[in-house]
């Protein structure tokens, strides 16, 4: 019996999709955009959230980041609170770098010195270190995605300033898409090295093959209209990245070629 | 680790080639005077025009004075004292004005911009009301209050309000919808999402705003003074152009439009302009040239 309860708090998963529905509107205009979705993420798991457009993998994470409500189902929530990063960095654009960091802890009323410290680390993390008195407009559109990075792991901690027992969540939305190729290749680097040196679980939703491949630990693949997961690859220990990143692929062109009709 | 070494040197050169230079160059001393000579090189021009008309004697003298004869009307003032009366009386009232206009617009603002039944039914009020003008006010502040500053600050206000509180709700409007989505996923509650992410993210527009409710609440506190005169309500500049009138007086009446002209002006060279280039600059969104 002590086993069990010395393991419990292991086990618990940041974040269990149970059933979960979601529909827009009423009536015959109604859109279904996911239905029935099962799905679960293991603390410290890397997920790729896969699919063509209008198959609900925004609308997904917007269910987990709490900015809307599933219509059916629940999700257990067991992380403090996610980080969000979005499509665009969306920095504040009268504040600094650092004051961007600081935000969060700004409003959950966390004392100066510790948010300075706090936004200090994070900075230093994504490597912007120095760079903190910088206005977004100075600069480039990956320092600010990595500022928009630092801002929302920030935003995991409470007031105390530390993010608690609770396992850590990050959500991510397309974040490197509007980036160029060279950019976005060199991010994706330093969210793997982030990832390892944190340690959070990040569900990460793309349109990308290779990139869900390269990054996650697991690639979860999600049909449209309404959104269903269709299957899933254990993509860390393939021993092919190349044959795995095909058979995906296909798949995806199978559901994308279903809506032809 | 020598993979991650190289990894990080790609990084930073990314960020040394990426960001954007800051591209201006010349000294202070001729940034500045780029800016100061034009305006002053206009103003000389039309004196120089203005001069030319009067020694041509077109008109009369008494319909268009002497450059110098308006100048020491403006002497005379200085150098009695009495200019320092003339500004006190109408940029007090002004100020005064300006700063009950603010109290009571930027929560009309707010509820306007917030709440959808408010919007529907005082927005378009408020709109039209920018498009009347204020001095159409005066006879009915005049009949409620009598000769007094109560009536001039009532025609204040109601040039103001209009234009401040719609400032703020078209800075408010023009918030990218992106902005309030980050600060709820940031954990901003409904207080902590108007006090940390609308309110300064409106602040440009809301500044536009105080910018036309200063010229509005200074053009109606003339058009006031203008109409309302009275011994007990002091001598502002209105009141001197007035005066102007009443002893047919051109150079006086010029010499009062040179006063009303220089603190409209100047009040918003000194206290606006600069505000909003902070503002601005911090934003990276550079003033127009």
């Amino acid at each position: 019996m002590t086993a069990t309860i010395d393991t419990l708090p292991d086990v618990l998963s940041p974040v269990r999709f149970h059933q979960v529905g979601k529909t827009f509107g009423t009536g015959r205009k109604s859109v279904v955009a996911l239905d029935g979705v099962d799905l679960e993420v293991e603390p410290g798991e890397f997920v790729c959230l896969l699919g063509a457009s209008g198959c609900g993998k925004t609308t997904l994470l917007n269910l987990v980041a709490g900015l809307d409500h599933p219509t059916a189902g629940r999700i257990e929530l067991n992380s403090s609170r996610p980080a969000v990063v979005f499509q665009e960095a969306a920095l504040m654009p009268w504040l600094t770098a650092a004051g961007n960091v600081e935000l969060p802890l700004r409003m959950a009323g966390v004392p100066k010195a510790q948010r300075r410290a706090k936004a200090a680390e994070l900075l230093e993390l994504v490597r912007l270190a120095g760079l903190g008195d910088k206005r977004p407009h100075e600069l480039s559109g990956g320092m600010r995605q990595r500022v928009a990075l630092a801002r929302a792991l920030a935003s995991t901690t409470d007031s105390t300033g530390d993010a608690g027992d609770k396992p850590s969540l990050l959500l991510m939305d397309e974040p490197f898409s509007a980036l160029d190729a060279i950019t976005r290749d060199v991010l994706q680097g330093e969210l793997l090295r982030i990832w390892r040196a944190t340690g959070t679980a990040i569900l990460f939703v793309t349109h990308d093959v290779r990139e869900a491949v390269r990054l996650g630990q697991r690639v979860v693949l999600l049909s449209s209209r309404p959104g269903r997961v269709v299957q899933q690859w254990d993509v860390e220990d393939a021993p092919d990245a190349a044959a795995v990143t095909d058979e995906i692929n296909t798949a995806l062109r199978k559901v994308i070629s279903s809506h032809a009709a | 680790m020598p993979l991650d070494v190289q990894e990080g040197s790609v990084e930073a050169g990314l960020d040394a080639l990426d960001t954007p230079v800051d591209t201006t160059e010349g000294s202070r001393v001729r940034r500045i005077a780029a800016r100061v000579l034009p305006p002053i090189g206009a103003v000389v021009v039309l004196v120089a025009i203005w001069q030319a008309l009067w020694a041509a004697a077109f008109w009369p003298e008494f319909k268009l004075p002497a450059p110098a004869a308006v100048w020491s009307q403006i002497w005379q003032l200085v150098t009695s004292g009495d200019i320092a009366e003339l500004f006190w009386v109408s940029v007090h009232r002004a100020v005064i004005g300006f700063a009950i206009s603010l109290l009571i617009a930027v929560p009309l603002g707010l509820a306007i911009a917030n709440l959808t039944v408010v919007r529907r039914g005082i927005g378009p009020l408020v709109s039209g009301l920018q498009s009347l003008p204020s001095v159409a006010w005066v006879p009915a502040a005049i009949l409620w209050f009598g000769l007094n500053d109560r009536a001039i600050y009532w025609v204040v206000l109601l040039g103001a309000v209009p234009s401040i509180a719609n400032g703020l709700v078209s800075g408010l409007d023009q918030v990218p919808p992106i902005l309030p989505r980050v600060g709820k996923a940031l954990g901003a509650g409904r207080f902590g999402g108007i006090r940390y992410i609308l309110l300064p993210a409106a602040l440009p527009g809301f500044l536009g705003g105080l910018k036309q409710g200063w010229a509005f609440s200074w053009r109606s506190l003339m058009a006031a003074e203008l109409i309302a005169t009275s011994p007990e309500l002091g001598e502002g500049l209105g009141q001197y152009l007035h005066n102007g009138m009443s002893l047919s007086d051109i150079s006086m009446v010029f010499a009062g439009i040179v006063l009303i002209f220089v603190v409209g002006v100047g009040i918003e060279l000194l206290v606006f302009r600069p505000l909003e280039n902070t503002v601005l600059k911090a934003r990276g969104l550079g003033p127009a040239r």
